[in-house]
């Protein structure tokens, strides 16, 4: 892709016009406060709309009209803002205009990134260092409570655990499944991957109500097991198990269901790029006497290195921030916190704020490293255009 | 799956059968828990309680062993409110991110401007950030407003979270639009609004439709916003909350729980199955890149 030519902002004839002024119009203070401020217009805007008005708290108005509502505003109302403010533009001077135009395009986005993405990472870091309460400052003390005590290292480790396992599984039996499925007829291989790709439209709260039948458990003597896996059990003649409180064994039950969740999306991304392999280096392959086997390691897999690299990425931070799963079947209990989990215990039940914090930017600081890579391969390919 | 494309030349080598034997032994195994709950949930709550779901296959025509009450009830208890409540949070929270990113992905694909490649890497780099990072900070906010259990305060939320990604997907997708269109658009006298509106948006339709299914399919699903926003009362709470609500419960919601998670994954199933084509090409074009 070669890059995009910016357009001449003299071609577009500004409807407005204005007193022609020199070219050190678009330059100095005047010009950022006319910039800065077209920029948050907008959004303050909308913030006004949505929260200063009684009737859209809670009970006032029934919920369609407010649906409706939010729907016209962010559809109509949102365009008419943004096509007013163009209009304003064009009341500028040429030049003047011309700078300020991107920023009323792009300043909207930027400044509600600010306020829900940049404003709370800096303050969650900032109140990682003071006490439950936030009034004081308390240095390192909740960073050195996640790693000593034993609660925060049992998730800790948890997590580790859940980043290896599940990514593992999920992406090997995606790209096993891929493969395999590339090489049955094309309506077997629709309705097969059909099947493994269903969960990925289910909730992982509904996952585990899903699961929960699977894993249920009756003590002997309390009635017939209603647990897919108990019943098999009994069959078996094992006595039944409580699948959920078996350290450290039920931590692999959890991760099962978000197995059950990930592998249908690595396994549509791989079979996508499986497809993309040219068939002429296959059969050349197959020619100079390579077995099915050989072809897929020595020419299928290299070809698709990077797409395998992705999608391991792509579930690994999924896995990392898995909560909802943990938070529905065991609550954390029986040595099954997860990180994420115990964040949000720290902050609503315990009502610890500096914990909760500390364990978020664990979270955050986990993944800076894929955010640098990302903003680095970004660079180059922008390099390359 | 649609995405079978041409190729004519797949070769079948040997004997496909072992192949096909782990397809559906693994296909199979992937489909029984999902096909047990649907089983249960249209089971009399007597027997969800007292056997397991398979003990059905002994009495398949038996039609006392099998009733709609489940449904009803669940409908009658809450779940029909929140399935109104979570399509009146998702519908503007997709809505409300695809129409801000729009303009912005397109300022950063077609219009220069100081600052343009680094706040674009900044984009790139929250894509990354984890939601939890911004719960309490919000939380807090939202508390000294007074907005918390408001839809708005959830909108607004779910738009923060959704714009890295929709914005990034957008811009690659308009940065690769033809220039030549554009700049014989422009030398025909139109302005970047009309440009954008009546050339840019209507090329960005695939686009724009899979990240709309994409944010959807997220919202509506999505737990930990929705608890930490809008929260447990029984007026605002979405289909998810109700679910993990039942789910709490036990033993006490055994026959409950089957029939509601049905109800909560009958949309987003059907989305889904609607929509894969869009759906399945945009996740491809977001995560096969680079």
């Amino acid at each position: 892709m070669t890059t995009p030519p910016m357009l001449k902002e003299e071609i577009a004839p500004g409807a407005g016009g204005g007193s022609p002024v020199g070219p050190d119009a678009s330059k100095g203070v005047l010009a950022w406060l006319i910039r800065i401020t077209s920029a948050l217009i907008l959004p303050i805007v909308i913030a006004v709309f949505f929260f200063a008005f009684g009737f859209l708290k809670r009970d006032d108005v029934s919920k369609s009209v407010q649906v409706l509502v939010a729907v016209v505003v962010g559809i109509v109302g949102v365009w008419a803002m943004y096509w007013g403010m163009d209009r304003l533009i064009n009341l500028l001077p040429d030049s003047l205009g011309a700078s300020v135009r991107p920023f009323v395009f792009v300043g909207p986005a930027m400044v509600i990134l600010s306020f829900y993405l940049i404003y709370p990472a800096v303050n969650t870091t900032i109140i990682s260092f003071k006490d439950g309460r936030s009034q004081n400052w308390i240095g390192l003390d909740n960073y050195t409570r996640i790693f000593t005590e034993s609660q925060y290292l049992i998730s800790i480790r948890n997590s580790l655990i859940w980043v290896i396992v599940v990514p593992v599984l999920a992406v090997g039996i995606g790209l096993a499944f891929a493969t395999m499925a590339d090489k049955i007829s094309a309506r077997s291989e629709s309705v097969s991957k059909s099947v493994i790709f269903l969960p990925m439209a289910i909730s992982f709260v509904g996952a585990s109500v899903v699961w929960t039948f699977v894993y249920s458990f009756r003590p002997e003597g309390f009635g017939n097991q209603i647990g897919l896996l108990n019943a098999l059990g009994g069959v078996a003649g094992m006595s039944p198990v409580n699948w959920l409180a078996q350290k450290p064994w039920n931590n692999l039950m959890l991760m099962v269901i978000l197995v059950w969740l990930q592998t249908g999306f690595s396994m549509v991304i791989l079979s996508s790029a499986i497809k993309g392999v040219p068939d002429v280096l296959l059969e050349a392959a197959r020619i100079d006497g390579a077995t099915e086997w050989e072809a897929f390691w020595k020419v299928v897999f290299p070809s698709i290195l990077s797409t395998i690299v992705v999608v391991w990425t792509t579930v690994l931070i999924t896995v990392w921030k898995v909560f909802d799963i943990v938070w529905v079947m065991t609550g954390g209990r029986d040595g099954t916190q997860v990180v994420a989990q115990q964040m949000v215990q720290e902050f609503f039940t315990n009502r610890n704020n500096g914990v909760g914090a500390a364990l978020a930017v664990l979270l955050f600081v986990a993944v800076l490293p894929i955010l640098v890579i990302n903003i680095r391969r970004f660079r180059a390919e922008e390099a390359v255009r | 799956m649609t995405a079978r494309t041409a190729a004519p030349s797949k070769v079948r080598q040997s004997s496909p059968w072992p192949i096909y034997l782990t397809i559906g032994l693994v296909s199979t195994m992937w489909a029984i828990p999902a096909i047990g709950l649907l089983i249960n949930s249209f089971r009399e709550p007597r027997s969800i309680r007292a056997s397991g779901w398979w003990t059905v296959f002994g009495h398949l025509f038996d039609s006392t062993a099998w009733t709609l009450g489940n449904y009803t009830r669940v409908l009658d208890e809450g779940f029909g409110n929140a399935f109104a409540n979570t399509l009146a949070v998702s519908i503007p929270s997709v809505v409300i991110p695809i129409t801000i990113a729009a303009f912005a992905a397109y300022a950063f694909a077609w219009m220069d401007f100081p600052g343009r490649s680094w706040l674009f890497a900044l984009v790139v780099g929250l894509m990354v950030v984890p939601l939890q990072m911004a719960l309490i900070p919000i939380l807090r906010i939202y508390t000294t407003i007074g907005v918390t259990g408001t839809y708005p305060a959830v909108w607004l939320a779910h738009a923060g979270f959704g714009l890295p990604l929709a914005v990034y997907l957008l811009r690659n997708y308009m940065g690769s639009l033809p220039s030549s269109i554009i700049e014989s658009a422009s030398i025909d006298g139109a302005d970047h609004f009309a440009i954008f509106w009546r050339l840019i948006v209507p090329l960005s339709v695939p686009v724009l439709a899979s990240f709309a299914i994409f944010q959807f399919l997220w919202v509506w699903n999505d737990y930990l916003v929705a608890l930490v926003f809008l929260g447990i009362e029984p007026n605002v709470r979405v289909v998810t909350v109700e679910l993990a609500d039942l789910a709490g419960r036990g033993e006490g919601a055994l026959n409950l729980m089957p029939a509601a998670a049905f109800v909560s994954m009958i949309l987003p199933l059907a989305v889904f199955f609607g929509l894969q084509r869009f759906f399945v090409r945009g996740m491809t074009a977001g995560s096969v890149k680079g």
